[in-house]
Formats: structure tokens, C-alpha cells, sequence
């Protein structure tokens, strides 16, 4: 069931046209991985789904007009993770993971209600941060500090969780608990969309795969067909080596040197 | 861990806030008193709230009512003002660094004031003065705004405020120069560094509204600040309109500032230090800065004011000059502290 959509999506940036007539339509409960090369306008589809920038066609979520809902609205409907994990104050990581309650108005986390304070205990434990629960994030390792925002995120208990590379940075155990962790969250119902340059990542966890190259959709559909051979070669000048480890996919791409 | 432990720790916390808040409350009170009683003639505690409250001689209660009331009442408005400005740009730009007399705020608004004095617009006493100001002061804190640019780094907030406050200087000099008596530039001299000496009600009049009201506009952000912690996109996607944030700072800023400046002159280096002050006590949370900010922005200025009655000297010490002698050594330590940040990511 389609959960978000979006028909003939154009984004300009300044002058700059950076995505094209793309449309896309988004089912809850899927794990969905938005890859492409640098620069193919990954973070703008993401921003733009979420309305934090202007778009010209027509966005739905939940059968509504994205564009008719105030701001408070949409920060029920879209839980955002920006690129970075950026906290610029060292406050408490419960601190943090609680400003994922302030779209329904629980702005103050000294002062939550037992219903937001469930929410962010929920959370803490769905991605194991509650033993750092009063240490400052700005002291936490980056594995650590990734699960917290991703905490942050998880408290918003929103429909759809947008994550521009919430594995940018991490060593490979931290990458594959992230995405383990947002797997999950799928399978609770969510729609977690995820911006990655893994594309190993991508064929392991995720049910559909989006393939943006120079602001166009490429391909997109089930991680096999949105990633085959024809696809690699034209939108990532890769090839890739292809195999099955404990009856999931694995690619690993391979360009000759 | 389950939700009762879990509120145990943000009480704990908040007690420790409270605490403090309530400690700076004290000394705010007890600094008022003393500003009360100090002056050529000298009045103990006891006796300055006597004639406060209409006991006492005659005298004594038209020294403390008439001519010390005033000033005290300027100087915890003022510093309170410039306490919670500075704590308030400082949680927008996520940036320890943002003052407004770092950006030109009290520069530009000294030029605007000085415009008006110079040029014979109106009496010193009209509202003209802290109108104008008030409008230096937003045009200046916008255009820093819009030069910097969103997410912008400390490097080109700290120039673009540099440029500001040197063109706000160079016009006020021209000012000054152009202006054919020298008696009002002696005067403007005088004025632009920074004095609660000789203030009236009339003064109050003129500056306290703008103050209360850039002062209601900047708490009423509080949680937003909170929001900004994860820079501007995250608090978007979290229901904060970030561009109509900056205009209320902006804003609020300017009105305070304005106000402040209409009546003292410029007086520095509070809002940078205040909220620096308070971050061992009270945490980083730009949020909860704000009022602890604001009350020792009020404790500096008016000790400030003593100070400068109390020092002896042949002429008197404006209140200006010494918080910017004692500010920017201050500022200099705090450039020495982020050193490390400063130099890695400025960008």
C-alpha cells in the first residue's frame, strides 16, 4: 500500500536544476536504499520528500497534499536525519533523543509527559543507547553518537523516517548494526528511506532500491533488477561481483584499474 | 533503566538548575541594594530600603528614589538585556562566540542615536532616539545575518560583525567630524562610551518598554533555540520555522539593544561573557541559558556600575569602558579556549 508519493518532482537549487521529473510511489513497512553517484541529488529527493525545500509537483503522504500541511504536521509524518549526526551543544543524549518528542509538543525534556517519556525510553532501548543515557554526545565515540540520533529519530515515532547516510563514517560492524537496526524498524510497519553508497548495504537490507543518476530516476524496484549489471555500468561506471552469503545477496562493485 | 529512573535524573538536574537560578537571584537583589547606597552620599543597606519603601529622612529618600533608583533600574534592565541578547544569538548560530557587540549591534545603534542627536532631529529625551537606534541596530544584525549566510562558521560571522562594527564606527565618526559645534561632538563623546550617570525616570520610560518587549520576544523562542542544537534542517524537520526564528531574534535583539544603547551609550562584552558564565552551572542547553544568562548579564552591569563609583579617580570611569577593559581579556581567554575548534573547523 502506497504510504508516500510523489509525481513529476522538479527541484531547483538557485539557478541550478538538480532533480527532474521524478516520480516515485513508496510502500510502509519497506526499506527503501536512494543511491547514486555523487552529486545525483540524493540529499535534495530526500529534503524535498520531507518539504524541508521547494518543489515544484505533487507530493502525498498518507493520501494527503504534502503542501497543505502545516510545519508541526509534517514533523509528525516525517522523521528526518540529516547527514553528520550534528549536535552543537553537548547536552545529554537523553537530552537529544527527547527533541524527537518536540514535534508533538513536548519541547522541554525536564518536563515530559509519561507518554513522550515512554516514547524516548522506547527508543533508547530499540537501538541500545540507554546505558549512555547521561553522557554528553559530544563525548560519545561515532558509533555511539550514531545510534543516538538514530534514537533521536525513532522518537518521533513518525510514518516515515527519512536517513541521509546514517552510515557514512562508521566501521563495518557499526554499519551493518545501523542497518540492521532500521530493518527492524521496517518491519514494525515504518517506511525508512535510506541515502547510501553502499551498495552492498543496499542489496542485503533493503525491499526496494532507487537508482538517481544526474537528478533522473535510473531505476528503481527490488534491489536485483535496480541493480543489475546494465544499471551498474551506466549509472555507476562499475561492474560488480555477485554472490549469495547465508541466503542473502551480496554485491561488491569492481571497476578495473 | 525504566521511566521513573529516568525522571529521577532530569529532577535531580532540574533542582541543580533551580538552585542556581535562584542563588544568581540573590546576589542580583542584593547588588541592587548596594547600588542603592553607594554614591557621595553613602547609605547602609538597612537604610536604603527604608527609604525605599517611604521610611527614613527626607533626604535619603529622594537620593535612593529620585537619582539612584533610576540607575539601578537601568542597569538590571540593560545588562539583563544584553545578558539574555547574547545567549539568544548565541543559541541560534549554535556559536559560544555570537554577541551582539561582536556583530555591530550597540555600534550601530550608537550611530543611529548619533544621527539623531547630531543632526538636532529631536530633544535627547524623545523617542526618536531609541527608534532609531533600534532601527541601526536590526538593519546592522540583518545584514550580518544575510551576508554570513544559513549555517554560517564563525570565521565569516566574526568578520562580516568585524566590518559591520567598523563601518558603524567610521560613520559615526564622520558624524561627529561633519557636526559643526563642538560641544554636541564633546557630548556624543562622552555619551558613546557607555554611562548610567544621571539618569531619570525619563530615561526609564524611554528605554524599559523596548527592553521588555525584545526581552518577551527573545524568551518566547526558548525552545527553539533547544531545536537548533541539531542544526537548521533537523529543527525544520522538526516543526520549527527556522527563517521566521532568525527574523524574531533579529528582532528582539534590535529592540533591546536599541533601547538600551538610546540611553547609555554602548556598554560591551556582557552578552558574550554572561552566558559563558552560566554554562558550568547550568549546562549547555540554550534553552535554560536564557533567563540564568539575562540575570547575570544584570549582576555584571550593575557591579560594573558600583565599580566605577567606587574606584577612586579625578574623573569618572564610564561604566563602558569598563566592561569592555574587563570584557575583552575575557574575550581573548575564550579564543584561547576554542583555540582547537577555531582552528579546525572554521569553514
Amino acid at each position: 500500500m502506497t504510504l508516500l508519493s510523489a509525481a513529476a518532482l522538479n527541484v531547483s537549487l538557485g539557478s541550478r536544476k538538480v532533480l527532474h521529473d521524478v516520480s516515485l510511489s513508496l510502500a510502509a513497512g519497506h526499506l527503501v536504499a536512494l543511491v547514486g553517484p555523487n552529486g545525483a541529488g540524493k540529499t535534495t529527493l530526500l529534503r524535498a520528500l520531507a518539504g524541508l525545500i521547494p518543489s515544484d509537483g505533487d507530493i502525498r503522504i498518507g493520501g494527503d497534499a504534502l503542501a497543505s500541511l502545516p510545519l508541526r504536521e509534517r514533523a509528525k509524518r516525517f522523521a528526518y536525519l540529516p547527514q553528520g549526526h550534528m549536535v552543537h551543544w553537548p547536552l545529554p543524549a537523553r537530552d537529544i533523543v527527547a527533541l524527537g518528542r518536540y514535534p508533538h509538543g513536548a519541547t522541554d525534556p525536564a518536563r515530559l509527559s509519561p507518554r513522550d517519556m515512554e516514547a524516548v525510553l522506547r527508543a533508547m532501548q530499540a537501538v541500545d543507547v540507554t546505558e549512555f543515557s547521561d553522557r554528553r554526545v559530544t563525548e560519545l565515540s561515532g558509533g555511539e553518537r550514531s545510534r543516538v540520533a538514530l534514537a533521536r529519530v525513532l522518537a518521533v515515532e513518525a510514518p516515515v523516517i527519512l536517513a541521509d547516510e546514517p552510515t557514512a563514517s562508521l566501521d563495518p560492524r557499526h554499519q551493518i548494526d545501523v542497518m540492521q537496526k532500521l530493518r527492524n524498524v521496517a518491519d514494525t510497519g515504518v517506511l525508512v528511506v535510506v541515502v547510501t553508497h553502499d551498495l552492498g548495504l543496499a542489496a542485503r537490507f533493503a525491499d526496494h532500491v532507487l537508482v538517481l543518476s544526474e537528478g533522473r530516476l535510473a531505476a528503481q524496484g527490488a534491489p536485483d533488477e535496480a541493480l543489475s549489471e546494465a544499471v551498474l555500468a551506466s549509472v555507476f561506471r562499475v561492474s560488480a561481483y555477485r554472490a549469495e552469503f547465508q541466503r542473502e545477496a551480496v554485491i561488491v562493485p569492481w571497476a578495473d584499474v | 533503566m525504566s521511566v521513573q529512573d529516568f525522571a529521577l535524573a532530569a529532577e535531580v538536574a532540574a533542582r541543580r538548575r533551580w538552585g542556581a537560578t535562584a542563588a544568581l537571584l540573590a546576589l542580583v537583589v542584593l547588588l541592587c541594594v548596594l547600588s542603592l547606597g553607594i554614591g557621595p552620599v553613602r547609605l547602609s543597606p538597612l537604610a536604603v530600603i527604608e527609604a525605599l519603601f517611604g521610611g527614613g529622612s527626607d533626604v535619603a529618600q529622594v537620593i535612593v528614589r529620585e537619582i539612584r533608583l533610576p540607575r539601578t533600574i537601568l542597569a538590571f534592565a540593560i545588562g539583563g538585556i544584553l545578558g539574555l541578547s547574547g545567549a539568544a544569538l548565541q543559541g541560534l548560530l549554535r556559536n559560544p562566540l555570537a554577541s551582539p557587540s561582536l556583530f555591530g549591534a550597540p555600534q550601530s545603534a550608537a550611530f543611529g542615536a548619533v544621527l539623531v542627536i547630531a543632526l538636532g532631529l529631536a530633544d535627547v529625551r524623545s523617542y526618536a532616539l531609541p527608534v532609531v537606534a533600534i532601527i541601526a541596530a536590526f538593519g546592522s544584525v540583518f545584514a550580518l545575518l544575510a551576508i554570513a549566510g544559513r549555517n554560517a562558521g564563525l570565521l565569516i560571522l566574526i568578520l562580516a560583525g568585524l566590518a559591520i562594527s567598523s563601518f558603524a564606527g567610521a560613520a559615526t565618526a564622520l558624524v561627529m567630524n561633519l557636526s559643526s559645534n563642538p560641544f554636541v561632538v564633546l557630548e556624543i563623546a562622552f555619551w558613546l562610551l557607555g554611562s548610567l550617570e544621571d539618569r531619570s525616570f525619563q530615561h526609564v520610560a524611554l528605554a524599559l518598554p523596548f527592553i521588555i518587549v525584545g526581552g518577551a520576544i527573545l524568551l518566547s523562542q526558548a525552545s527553539a533555540f533547544r531545536a537548533l542544537t541539531l542544526g537548521e534542517e533537523a529543527a525544520q524537520s522538526l516543526g520549527v520555522d527556522v527563517g521566521r526564528l532568525r527574523l524574531y531574534v533579529i528582532t528582539g535583539v534590535a529592540l533591546g539593544v536599541g533601547g538600551a544603547v538610546a540611553v547609555t551609550g554602548t556598554i560591551g562584552f556582557i552578552g558574550l561573557v554572561a552566558p559563558h558564565l552560566m554554562r558550568p552551572p547550568i549546562g549547555h542547553d540554550p534553552a535554560r541559558l536564557l533567563v540564568p544568562s539575562a540575570l547575570t548579564g544584570s549582576a555584571l552591569l550593575l557591579a560594573a556600575d558600583i565599580a566605577v563609583r567606587i574606584i577612586p579617580s579625578t574623573s569618572d570611569i564610564k561604566v563602558g569602558v569598563l566592561t569592555s577593559i574587563i570584557g575583552v581579556p575575557f574575550f581573548l581567554y575564550l579564543i584561547m579556549r576554542e583555540r582547537r575548534a577555531l582552528g579546525g573547523g572554521v569553514a
